[in-house]
């Protein structure tokens, strides 16, 4: 079947998905979304991929593991909470700064993002291996 | 610790070593390394004698849990280093009788002695333990070491038959004993028995007396076979004769008379006390006799011998209680615990002896049932003369101890009619009938013993083997406790001082001062007296009943076998075993919804209940927030998705209808100003709706398949009321709400303390992170669930198509 129409419009739709996973990612903490909704988001624009081409295509496209995400994502999550341990506080304390970056302007960096990047990767992660394990099985 | 724990643990540390001299020293019977332990122990003991003859104790501790204040306490006096002193004794004539007994080469000697050790130092245990914890795990070593050794030739079904009853009646006991310890010392406020009995005069208007009397009075019952529990004794002589005669007639069975014996003094000043242990002991008394005439074998005769001596004791015990309720100056019932103290160590000799003679007798002819046996006075003489002592003795003719301590008997029995407390004046008369009918079965199955077995004419043709006297090391042990019969009959006052008078002072704990007046009683054991008359009466009527015997004997086939206990026990372990499986049957149907219906009624009912029984009804309408237009649109769209599932004839209109739900939810969140949970909500709406559409898309073609729902009331009636009970609880538990929610501090605080302005996701990987981190972890678990349960049976497939 020749379904060139939802081919480009895959190819056009797929970063502008990804861009807004990002965007709620980033924006997690000061707006509505984070981690969760962000890795939903992301995983969204995988499995719209999965539809228009076949596993295999996607896989070459996107040559990543997902179980092996789902393990960095909880090694950025309690590698970020133990982390605090090694500065003699109790674990799980998150730390802040804000700093000026060029073209960013005034920017705060802050360890929750780490914490809700090991979230992002896991709920990419979890989506990706339940839908593809599915998909394969006869 | 001291050379008196030492002693106490000597057995069990022998036990360790048994299996190694069994195995490397195959040349010599494992049974003469054994016997230098008892034969030591026992001469340990009788240094005692000196301290205990001038009423002094001796108590030696060894802490084992001093936080729960739980001691090795062990203390000897009077009562103790009698019982020490028999099972040492007693235990070493057993184990020189079972050297030549059980043969080297077909036994499984290191299972023997190694129980049979177990066995000795238990019982020592649980004479020498001053405290009841130590006490109790003393006497359940006794049940276990006796239920190996009847189950000793496991591989016949009556053996094990026998020691499960011994267990499951023992045990049973045991755990009704240590309740009364326990409640023992909750009243005493200590576990040793010494102060238990120091201040024991308290304790009756206690609300755990009668409880803790009950509680220890079965489990003295049970252990000492008596009625109704005696019916676990006979099965247990199924095991090897040196452990019925050791355990079943001379130690074991006589632990519960030991506890009855020291915890006297508690209990005595109870009426209860003293109707339950006489009165259970007369009955026993006269019950197990009256059964012993009827059986055919020889372990069985003496098997009901021993409960119904053990009966006399415990009745004598019962009445011994009396003596505290009476000064001691003209106090007349002194005699009745001497007795009880007397008969202990006779029955011990003669019943001894007697369990090795049928022993003998078994081992040289090849049987035990006394329709087979007969004649043999001239084939094994020596034998003979040691039953005939035995069974003299038993039956309480003079010269021998048994005619002693049976007057005593008499005398105490007849005492009781003097008693004039506790309808003791009038329903007391029993005691001496019932002693004195018991009296005469006693004699008649110890002259059926003797005649079925050694008299009437010698038919080998019937017996297994060609029987012959048995070799002298076999006959050592029985001819040593006959000797002992004799000696005690002729000069009964070597005990008297050096034993019996500081076990009865131990006893009778409290009531007199060392060294006041129990000897009289002793000493005085001859005159013309009624009690010497109602022997004479057992012998007339006991012979005249002996000679008639086989024209009356029918009356015992007229027993209907179906109201024995024996028969009851079988049948109510059928019973409950029956039950219990149809029980579980029943409630157990392997039904997913019976279950549910289980788990919600359980729910329903609780929470109803505490609903109702609380009875806070009120509902806080102020609280209430106002209902939008939105609301209610929003409402009556989740209510008509929800009817729509329900209803729906077809699974992808119940799946749909599901997802409108889901959707109105998330709409629900917006409405709310939730939009954190909005976002979320629609995403795994979507994500479950697709994999629902999955599930529905692999569903098998069922013939009922699109048929719809059936409809139970059952069901609708449960879903209804958990839908009240949980409304209900909504709406009561809005109404009270005694503190102020702790929101505000994360209001405060989200950009002040974690530089965020998005509440949620701050509490989310911030405040309370750890939760988030467990919910990720949730997530891989379950990702990794699905794709090992998929992979997993994928490759169980592919090997059953290879």
């Amino acid at each position: 079947m020749n379904n060139v129409i939802l081919r480009t419009i895959t190819a056009v739709v797929v970063p502008i998905i990804a861009l807004f996973s990002i965007q709620l990612f980033f924006a997690g903490h000061y707006y509505p979304g984070g981690g969760f909704i962000g890795g939903l988001m992301a995983a969204g624009a995988i499995v719209l991929l999965l539809i228009v081409f076949d596993i295999r295509t996607v896989r070459k496209m996107i040559p990543i593991n997902y179980q092996w995400l789902i393990g960095t994502g909880l090694l950025f999550a309690v590698g970020t909470s133990a982390g605090s341990l090694l500065f003699n506080v109790p674990f799980l304390t998150h730390a802040y700064r804000y700093v000026h970056l060029p073209l960013l302007g005034k920017t705060s960096l802050h360890t929750a993002v780490l914490f809700d990047t090991g979230v992002y990767l896991v709920v990419v992660g979890i989506t990706l291996v339940i839908i593809e394990t599915i998909g394969e099985s006869d | 610790m001291s050379t008196l724990h030492w002693a106490m643990v000597a057995p069990f540390m022998l036990a360790l070593f048994v299996p190694f001299l069994y195995k490397h020293v195959r040349s010599i019977h494992t049974g003469w390394f054994i016997l230098p332990l008892p034969v030591a122990l026992f001469f340990y003991f009788i240094r005692y004698m000196d301290i205990v003859q001038q009423y002094e104790t001796v108590t030696e501790t060894v802490p084992w849990i001093p936080s729960l204040n739980i001691h090795f306490t062990a203390y000897v006096d009077g009562l103790s280093l009698l019982f020490s002193l028999l099972i040492t004794g007693i235990g070493s004539l057993v184990v020189l009788y079972s050297i030549y007994y059980l043969e080297k080469e077909k036994e499984k000697l290191h299972h023997f002695y190694v129980y049979l050790l177990l066995f000795m130092g238990a019982m020592l245990g649980v004479v020498l333990s001053d405290h009841l914890i130590t006490l109790y795990l003393f006497w359940e070593l006794t049940s276990i070491s006796s239920f190996l050794l009847i189950a000793y030739w496991y591989k016949r079904e009556r053996s094990r038959y026998g020691a499960k009853k011994s267990m499951l009646i023992t045990m049973f006991g045991g755990l009704l004993m240590l309740g009364g310890f326990l409640a023992l010392s909750v009243m005493g406020d200590t576990y040793s028995i010494r102060e238990l009995l120091a201040h024991s005069s308290t304790f009756v208007n206690e609300p755990l007396f009668s409880v803790a009397l009950l509680l220890i009075l079965l489990g003295a019952f049970t252990k000492s076979a008596q009625f109704p529990f005696y019916i676990w004794l006979p099965d247990a002589m199924e095991a090897p004769t040196p452990v019925s005669a050791y355990l079943h007639s001379a130690t074991m069975v006589k632990a519960g008379i030991y506890l009855v014996a020291r915890l006297t003094p508690i209990f005595a000043l109870s009426p209860l006390w003293i109707w339950l242990v006489g009165g259970t002991g007369i009955v026993t008394l006269f019950w197990a006799s009256f059964l012993a005439s009827r059986q055919t074998d020889l372990k069985g005769i003496l098997a009901y011998s021993t409960v119904s001596q053990l009966g006399l004791i415990m009745s004598l015990l019962g009445i011994g209680a009396l003596a505290f309720h009476y000064n001691f100056a003209e106090n007349i019932f002194i005699v009745a615990t001497l007795a009880a103290v007397f008969h202990l160590f006779n029955h011990a000799t003669f019943k001894g002896s007697l369990f090795m003679v049928v022993g003998i007798v078994d081992h040289e002819t090849g049987t035990r049932d006394i329709r087979r046996l007969g004649g043999l006075m001239t084939v094994m003489p020596m034998t003979f003369t040691i039953a005939l002592i035995g069974s003299l003795s038993m039956a309480g003719l003079p010269p021998f101890n048994g005619f002693l301590s049976k007057e005593m008997f008499f005398t105490a029995m007849l005492r009781v009619l003097e008693a004039d407390i506790f309808s003791l004046e009038t329903w007391g008369i029993l005691f001496p009938v019932l002693a004195w009918c018991g009296s005469v079965f006693t004699f008649l199955y110890s002259f059926l013993l003797i005649s079925k077995t050694f008299l009437g004419e010698y038919r080998p043709e019937r017996l297994e083997k060609e029987a012959h006297e048995a070799p002298v090391g076999m006959l050592l042990a029985p001819m040593l406790l006959a000797l002992l019969v004799i000696v005690i009959g002729f000069v009964p006052n070597i005990l008297s001082d050096t034993v019996l008078a500081p076990a009865v002072y131990a006893v009778l704990n409290g009531l007199f001062k060392p060294g006041e007046g129990v000897d009289v009683h002793i000493a005085h054991w001859h005159g013309w007296t009624p009690e010497v008359f109602m022997t004479l009466g057992v012998i007339a009527v006991g012979t005249v009943v002996y000679k008639t015997f086989p024209k009356w004997n029918g009356v015992y086939r007229r027993l209907p076998e179906r109201l024995s206990l024996n028969h009851l026990y079988n049948r109510l372990l059928e019973w409950m075993e029956k039950g219990s499986f149809a029980l579980n049957e029943r409630y157990m149907t392997g039904s997913v919804r019976t279950y549910l219906i289980y788990i919600f009624t359980a729910i329903i009912a609780l929470l109803s209940v505490s609903i109702v029984l609380k009875g806070q009804w009120n509902i806080e309408i102020s609280r209430f927030a106002p209902v939008g237009i939105y609301e209610i649109v929003l409402a009556v769209v989740i209510v008509a998705g929800a009817l729509t599932t329900l209803v729906s004839k077809s699974r992808l209109t119940s799946i749909i209808a599901l997802g409108s739900v889901g959707y109105t939810v998330a709409l629900f969140f917006v409405l709310f100003r939730a939009p954190d949970l909005a976002l979320t909500q629609l995403v795994i709406e979507t994500i479950s709706v697709a994999l629902f559409l999955l599930c529905f898309y692999h569903l098998p073609k069922l013939r009922d398949h699109g048929k719809g729902y059936s409809f139970k009331l059952t069901n609708a009636i449960i879903s209804i009321a958990v839908g009240v009970v949980v409304s209900t609880i909504a709406f009561l538990s809005h109404a009270y709400k005694p503190f102020e929610s702790i929101s505000q501090y994360y209001v405060e605080n989200t950009y002040e303390k974690a530089a965020g302005k998005n509440m949620v996701n701050v509490i989310l990987v911030d405040f309370r992170g750890f939760d988030t981190l467990f919910e990720i972890c949730v997530l891989a678990i379950a990702a990794l669930g699905i794709y090992g349960m998929i992979k997993l049976r994928m490759t169980k497939e592919e090997k059953l198509e290879k």
